[in-house]
């Protein structure tokens, strides 16, 4: 019987079992990258950086190269190859904790020199790959191993807002927060990731699209409640929308 | 070629274009700021990146960025910066990539002093960073030899896939001597198949990493880098004996030290009729134990006095060498003070049991 | 020749490093071999500051310089450091403008240099250390004092071109104020 293929994995991830836990989103924005990839017919041209974090492996997963970095150093390593090799796209794939904890110096300074490289920034309120630690990103009250009573204004101050802080930068050319909690979301946030990679290309700057995802294991929820819970807490304090675009400025 | 005074962090930085430098990433920090100023201005003239970075953990992170993408690749920084490249060398060893890293040493610990030192021997040779690696560590004693051995770090480096460092003292850094550049052109680059630099949909994706999460692959892995730095080991160790072929002391020095020894040497023939030599290891890792033996157990020899700007860091290399042979003594000066050659030739009597 | 090992030494601003660096590039160039190794660090910025130069036919062995064979004390607190190490039967040239003070020594041959009174004859009192430099030359022979002169016109050029006469002239007036 003949069956008509009406759809695939994308040719931009290699054809392996991801480790993520049920439920989890990071998938799905791999998802989204490789076929943006795919679609601008860059993937044969592109370098990805993969974190220290959940995304740990994520270089097993897309089939363009891919360099891991130490933690929270991912932008200084896609520097160093944008500038050795200024026709390549290149991207880092980061987490909360490797982007605006230890790596907080790298992520600015890459914004501020308007680097030509793209930054997939997944805010998921906590340290994933280590079992649930307390995050930068973690919200006011939430509990997570570190502390176990939640987060305490008084003692850790409030969550840090990626987006809005890096859009103050003038080497940014596009900052975008997107959520993958639902399809509209998920539309969005394929938008979103495309226009980043557009931009790369024709060297405006520095492009980041923060996503808000789920971790329904350290958050101790099923997959769908993680998914509400994300909308209901993380998009109040984290607002979607597009924090910085000189395309716009342009016009 | 005519001869030319340079100083000599200008020096190393012309010869390291020479070598076929294409990025350089670094961060201000005396005594050799010359380095980044010099490849500001002369790198993008031969069509190389010069990029300072925000610190010097980035630095040593756009050296592993770059060098995953195949280019000739380097940084510099003076001690207290080159304790922070350690995490970003301990990468980039673990990935087996090539690149050269330049010391210039300053006084420590901590901030220390910014004067001439060489503290960082036990660093450079045993690992700042962690776990099972080796870095092939050169020391120049002059402003030729740091050029000489520029070119040969990164030739090194390519060869070994793994990272060179160039171990100099803040006076090599600084000092001015006659360098004759060597009639030879820059070369090509080589071919370099696993880096990234985009599969074009015609290869597998090349992936640059050090995680091995299974320990059966790391400790392959590990077993891998092994078996090349033993074969680098074999290979690649450098030293000079210069002196009377038949001395009565021994002395072991690396770097401007040595040449403080050959100084002492020459007072001690003056003054006293001592005969000397000066054994000095030009390859700090990988270590040349056995001519070392071999010099030491020359039957004249009565005693070895190690130098260094330090308190007796190389010395623990020289005690392994020796293998209980001969007495060892050490003179030395930490935190950028320098022994003079009369108080070397001083503790080299003492040695000797001599007045 | 002899194995020369020569500190210049004064405040920062004096021009001791180009004195130094002049004679290290003039002697490379008469075929000599030669190093220049400064101390560096917040003194080039006002306070004392030294260069250890060292001259010879032979093969240069250490580039530090502990026991001078010549030293240059453009001020007195250099003077006070450096010269009582330098080597019996050496040269001390002490910058009398500056220095009051005599050298207690009769195993040296000390030579007092009015630079800053020669270099203010000349019109630019900036020339003191060339004059300096070419009463260390004129008085030791180091090596050919026209060759110094010469380097001039390789150190001053361009815009700086139309100072080369007056430092050679004010080499020519440091070696015969020694002669």
């Amino acid at each position: 019987m003949e069956m008509d293929v009406v759809y695939q994995k994308s040719a931009g991830l290699e054809d392996v079992e991801f480790h993520y836990c049920p439920g989890c989103t990071h998938g799905i924005i791999h998802k989204l990258i490789a076929e943006v990839l795919v679609e601008l017919d860059l993937i044969g041209d592109t370098i990805g950086v993969a974190p220290v974090g959940c995304a740990v492996f994520a270089y097993d997963y897309f089939t363009c190269d891919m360099h891991e970095a130490a933690h929270g150093r991912a932008p200084a390593v896609a520097t160093g190859i944008k500038r050795a090799l200024p026709d390549k796209t290149v991207f880092t794939y980061q987490g909360d904790g490797d982007l605006a904890a230890i790596g907080t110096a790298e992520i600015v300074h890459a914004a501020m020199r308007g680097e030509k490289i793209t930054t997939i920034f997944v805010n998921n309120t906590n340290y994933g790959m280590t079992g649930g630690q307390m995050a930068p990103t973690t919200l006011i009250g939430q509990k997570v191993t570190t502390a176990p009573l939640g987060r305490s204004k008084e003692h850790y101050g409030s969550p840090i807002k990626v987006s809005e802080m890096l859009a103050t930068i003038e080497g940014a050319a596009y900052i975008e927060r997107v959520s993958v909690h639902n399809m509209a979301g998920i539309i969005r946030a394929k938008k979103a990731i495309k226009k980043a990679f557009q931009l790369q290309q024709e060297g405006a700057g520095f492009t980041l699209i923060e996503v808000l995802s789920t971790c329904p294991t350290n958050w101790g929820l099923t997959p769908n409640d993680a998914l509400n819970w994300l909308q209901d807490n993380m998009i109040p304090v984290f607002p979607l929308g597009v924090y910085r675009d000189i395309t716009a400025e342009d016009k | 070629m005519a001869k030319e005074l340079w100083k000599g962090n200008e020096a190393m930085a012309e010869a390291a274009i020479r070598a076929g430098l294409k990025c350089y990433f670094g961060y201000p920090i005396t005594p050799q700021s010359e380095i980044p100023e010099y490849f500001s201005l002369h790198l993008p003239e031969h069509g190389g990146v010069f990029l300072q970075a925000e610190s010097e953990i980035a630095a040593i992170n756009m050296v592993y960025g770059a060098a995953g993408s195949g280019v000739r690749t380097m940084t510099s920084s003076s001690s207290p910066g080159i304790s922070l490249k350690q995490e970003g060398i301990s990468y980039i060893a673990g990935s087996e990539l090539p690149c050269v890293i330049l010391n210039v040493m300053r006084g420590g610990p901590g901030l220390g002093t910014i004067q001439p030192a060489q503290g960082d021997y036990f660093q450079a040779t045993r690992g700042g960073g962690n776990g099972d690696y080796r870095v092939i560590v050169l020391a120049p004693a002059n402003v030729q030899e740091a050029t000489d051995l520029m070119r040969l770090a990164f030739d090194l480096a390519d060869k070994y896939r793994m990272p060179a460092m160039i171990l100099a003292d803040g006076m090599i850094g600084q000092m001015m001597e006659p360098v004759e550049w060597p009639d030879e052109p820059t070369p090509e680059p080589i071919a370099k198949p696993w880096a990234t630099t985009g599969t074009k949909g015609e290869r597998r994706h090349n992936i640059i990493n050090s995680l091995f999460m299974e320990p059966e692959a790391c400790a392959r892995h590990n077993e891998k880098l092994d078996q090349k730095y033993r074969t680098v080991a074999a290979n690649e160790t450098r030293f000079e004996l210069i002196g009377d072929e038949e001395p009565e002391i021994l002395f072991a020095a690396f770097g401007t030290p040595s040449r403080l020894a050959r100084a002492a040497g020459k007072i001690l023939e003056e003054e006293d009729g001592i005969k000397t030599a000066v054994f000095r290891p030009i390859s700090l890792w990988p270590y040349p134990y056995d001519a070392l033996y071999d010099a030491i157990n020359q039957e004249s020899v009565k005693a070895v006095v190690t130098v260094e700007l330090n308190t007796g860091q190389m010395l623990d290399d020289v005690k392994i060498a020796n293998q209980g042979s001969k007495p060892i003594s050490f003179i030395g000066k930490a935190g950028g003070m320098i022994p003079t050659p009369r108080e070397i030739a001083v503790a080299a009597k003492e040695a000797l049991g001599r007045k | 020749m002899a194995y020369n090992e020569i500190i210049f030494s004064g405040f920062g601003g004096q021009g001791v490093m180009a004195m130094g660096q002049t004679l290290a590039e003039t002697g490379m160039r008469e075929g000599l071999n030669v190093s220049w190794l400064p101390s560096y660090g917040p003194e080039m910025r006002g306070g004392t500051a030294n260069c250890s130069v060292v001259v010879a036919d032979s093969e240069i062995i250490s580039p530090t310089v502990s026991e001078p064979t010549i030293l240059v004390a453009m001020n007195q607190p250099s003077l006070a450091k450096f010269s009582a190490n330098v080597r019996p039967g050496g040269h001390i040239f002490v910058n009398s403008s500056v220095v009051d003070e005599k050298v207690e020594r009769d195993d040296v041959t000390v030579h007092y240099v009015d630079s800053g009174k020669i270099a203010a004859e000349l019109g630019n009192d900036r020339v003191a250390n060339m004059v300096m430099l070419g009463a260390v030359v004129g008085a030791t022979q180091l090596m050919d004092l026209k060759a110094v002169q010469k380097m001039m016109s390789e150190i001053f050029t361009g815009k700086k071109a139309k100072l080369v006469q007056l430092n050679v002239d004010a080499i020519q007036r440091g070696a015969d104020s020694v002669s």
